[in-house]
């Protein structure tokens, strides 16, 4: 095993959309370098598909100031709201940014970016539905991840491909920590590469693969939050973790919101409209974690369809067939290549999916990762995108809003970056900074244990889905944490096959599932601590909102020994005053 | 995965007992094999299932050595194309009961091969990146987004789809002869920008798709449009820039 050296101005992490947007930034202002363990254009920013929100009021009348609301109300006032004023302000700014980057949005008849419908986002404080949405057709992500790319190729962005990042390097001990570098794994060769930089920002994605039905890559395992929860860094929020209501029954493949946006019903084995009995304003267009709790009371009730009564019916039938071509191509071609139904005759079985983390790497406004309850920053450390917590979220995104997330957070991380780095010296670090990783590649390559690593993924995600996902219960929960914990046992004692130095995906899988473990843990302890339900944490047990408690971002930290500690910190207050959340 | 059984759900396919599948993998390990060599397993899989779950299903239970690439597994990211039963296709969108239980998979051909189902995708990148793919634009238009007509917009929908999995230019017979051609791939992600409105970049691309290595390699054998997993019409974005090269008119 070769080990190189590298020295850069700065190093971003991911090279998904929130990766590619804060290149956008560094290049020709810093020395900079971008580690993917794929290839760009391969990262799930791609599989997004409705659209990205912005106030553009192309369409209809529309204030960001709604849509600060809408955030703040969709996010069950967990969310920051000085950090949501920015977000929905500078939503304008980075839609018109990519426009001019050259991402080809669906247009209006006068040419102007289209905008529709999606879940949540409402005229005017929650009267009625707004056309906030700018997309291209239904594939948005995918042309927001391709024109990110295309912009770093047209300024000569350097990437390491295929280069997993495994350890973060510091200088400095305890509270005087700084920055200074990775370590990175070639897949190609099995070479280590210590890149020393003054900043690294991490742009790593989700860790949605701790579930079983996931509208995740298999590539998402929370390996930004992993390594940093590894090193110390607490992390945010991690119970409120989001179930998308339209997954494929089965596979859990993604069914964009805009599928409702556009006027598709989800309907029981009654045939139904179950969504207005429980939002009677918004009916379908409800956030995303009142549907799933919605679908989920409608199979417990016995009103489920199938075999099974375990799924329900999104109902694309009644929209003009040419509507559906035009503006949901993909998903309908997902629903014909996986269920072989289709879509313009038959209603399409759906169960929600797991989806999307809220919580992660605690960050303020300009993507600089902190340490505390006290907002300490860690010098010349950042995160941005689904890794990260702002926290602008809350406890429930609002559909299209991590598009907005990752532009919007990517561009302050990579320019606070920029600007970090021109002010501070280069980092000492001392030789040797890869010997924790390569005794760890050495040991897990020479384990004669008995524990397969499918095994014990298989085993976490099946109790992840049960237990930890829609509806919780102090039992539930605890059947998760003792399945994790026993899990995080089996783990010291895996056996990988290939002992090989190229393309060695058994090894890389391997140290994924450590970050999928220390973060499911985290998630279920700071689940059961949290006694009330807010977003898209629900218990069961305590059925209510409670703001004298639990108005708190939840640290959870990994101790030493392996166990989990929770802190708590305060929410900042802003415009909107905690009501009840109906719609 | 969920399986469930009623003739009448719409989901009966999925629901099927467990079926026998085959898989006979075309293999190279650098660290050990001098050539390539086959491998075959069995696995047991509901037929709804797709061919990456049972290329999953023997590198988590039965080889952990079985090496390929994959990332959404739904037919978005581009990752996991190869050849299976002798064409290209991606694995994660092609389900056993459509394609049969007898699977023969190959890596791509015309990159070599680094092992098992991975090549080395770097001479495709470099490819799509030497036909200047992003938007060329000398207008400054201020704080406020460019307009583009409905129609305008469309004129180049159709290339925008392109993941760059590769399928389309490792089909190409003359990519395999002659790996100087930049291949369909490339000449999609030109197509993309030379047919958009807003774009001045339009001649110094047709210039460089214009020289030996460019679109006039094609002879037009339409395996590009075939093996495409985003059912782009590829053979004809091909000939739209062949004539705007050769009518001199985007």
């Amino acid at each position: 095993m070769n080990v190189h050296y590298h020295s850069y101005d700065a190093v971003v992490v991911g090279a998904g959309g929130a990766g590619l947007r804060a290149a956008i930034e560094l290049a020709g202002e810093a020395r900079t370098a971008v580690l993917t363990k794929l290839y760009p254009t391969r990262s799930h920013t791609g599989a997004a598909q409705g659209g990205m929100c912005a106030a553009l009021a192309n369409v209809e009348e529309d204030y960001w100031e709604w849509h600060a609301f809408d955030t703040v109300k969709g996010g069950d006032y967990l969310g920051d709201q000085d950090a949501i004023d920015i977000m929905c302000r500078e939503a304008i700014d980075a839609v018109i940014d990519l426009e001019h980057f050259g991402l080809p949005f669906s247009r209006t008849p006068q040419g102007r970016i289209d905008q529709r419908r999606f879940g949540g986002h409402t005229r005017n404080h929650g009267e009625a539905p707004v056309r906030r949405a700018c997309y291209a057709a239904d594939r948005t992500g995918h042309m927001i991840l391709h024109t990110l790319y295309q912009r770093c190729v047209a300024k000569e962005v350097n990437f390491f491909n295929e280069f997993q990042v495994f350890d973060v390097l510091f200088e400095g001990e305890g509270a005087d920590r700084r920055a200074a570098g990775v370590v990175a794994y070639e897949m190609a060769t099995g070479d280590l590469h210590v890149f020393v930089s003054k900043g690294v920002l991490f742009a790593t994605g989700g860790y949605g693969k701790m579930f079983k039905i996931s509208s995740n890559a298999h590539t998402l395992t929370g390996d930004g939050p992993g390594v940093l929860f590894k090193a110390g860094i607490p992390m945010e929020d991690l119970e409120f973790y989001q179930f998308h209501p339209t997954g494929i029954y089965g596979f859990g493949i993604l069914l964009s919101e805009a599928a409702r946006g556009e006027g598709g019903i989800l309907r029981n084995s009654d045939g139904e409209r179950f969504m207005e009995r429980v939002a009677p304003t918004v009916k379908d267009l409800a956030p995303r974690d009142m549907v799933s709790r919605a679908i989920h009371a409608e199979i417990k009730a016995g009103r489920g369809a199938g075999p099974k009564s375990d799924y329900v019916y999104l109902d694309l039938t009644h929209l003009p067939p040419e509507q559906i071509d035009s503006k949901l191509p993909d998903i309908t071609d997902f629903v014909r290549t996986y269920l072989g139904i289709e879509p313009k005759k038959d209603p399409i079985p759906i169960q929600p999916t797991a989806h999307y983390a809220m919580g992660g790497i605690p960050t303020n406004v300009h993507g600089e990762v902190i340490v505390d309850d006290h907002n300490t920053v860690l010098p010349g450390l950042y995160a941005a995108g689904e890794c990260a917590c702002v926290s602008v979220h809350g406890a429930n995104r609002l559909g299209t809003n991590s598009l907005l997330d990752i532009v919007v957070f990517g561009r302050r991380g990579g320019k606070a970056m920029a600007e970090y780095v021109k002010n501070v010296g280069h980092p000492d670090v001392p030789r040797g900074a890869e010997v924790k990783v390569r005794e760890r590649i050495e040991q897990l390559k020479a384990g004669t244990g008995s524990e397969k690593v499918g095994d014990i993924r298989t085993t976490l995600q099946e109790s992840m889905t049960l237990d930890a996902s829609v509806v919780r219960t102090d039992e539930s929960l605890s059947d998760a944490k003792r399945t994790v914990e026993e899990l995080k046992a089996q783990y010291a004692n895996i056996k990988i096959d290939d002992k090989g130095e190229v393309f060695n995906y058994d090894l890389t899988e391997a140290m994924e599932l450590g970050h999928l473990l220390d973060l499911a843990h985290g998630l279920v302890v700071g689940a059961q601590a949290r006694t009330e339900s807010r977003g898209a944490h629900w218990r069961d047990d305590y059925p209510t909102r409670d703001d004298q408690n639990w108005m708190k971002h939840t640290l959870a930290h990994l101790e030493q020994d392996g166990s989990i500690r929770l802190s708590y910190k305060q929410v900042v207050a802003g415009n909107y005053q905690p009501m009840e959340r109906k719609y | 995965m969920t399986v469930t059984e009623s003739p009448a759900s719409p989901l009966a396919d999925k629901a099927k007992e467990l079926v026998r599948v085959h898989l006979r993998i075309k293999r190279y390990d650098p660290e050990t094999d001098t050539r390539p060599r086959w491998q075959e397993f069995e696995v047991e899989m509901s037929p709804g299932d797709r061919v990456l779950d049972a290329l999953h299903l023997v590198k988590w239970t039965q080889d952990g050595t079985l090496t390929f690439r994959r990332s959404c597994a739904h037919g978005v990211c581009g990752s996991d194309a190869m050849v299976i039963n002798g064409e290209n296709k991606l694995a994660c969108i092609n389900l056993i009961k459509n394609i049969g239980t007898d699977l023969t998979i190959e890596p791509i051909r015309g990159l070599e091969v680094i092992k098992d189902l991975v090549v080395d995708m770097e001479p495709f990148f470099a490819q799509h990146r030497s036909v200047m793919p992003y938007l060329i634009a000398h207008d400054d238009p201020g704080y406020k987004e460019r307009l583009q007509t409905q129609e305008d917009r469309d004129r180049f929908d159709d290339t925008t789809k392109c993941i760059l999995c590769a399928c389309c230019t490792t089909s190409c017979p003359i990519y395999w002869a002659n790996s100087e051609y930049v291949g369909p791939a490339a000449i999609v992600s030109a197509h993309r920008f030379i047919f958009d409105s807003r774009d001045d970049g339009a001649q110094e691309r047709l210039d460089i798709l214009n020289q030996k290595s460019g679109v006039f390699r094609c002879k037009t054998s339409f395996n590009c449009t075939e093996a495409c997993p985003r059912g782009i019409k590829v053979t004809q974005a091909i000939e739209e820039v062949k004539r705007a090269i050769l009518y001199d008119r985007v």
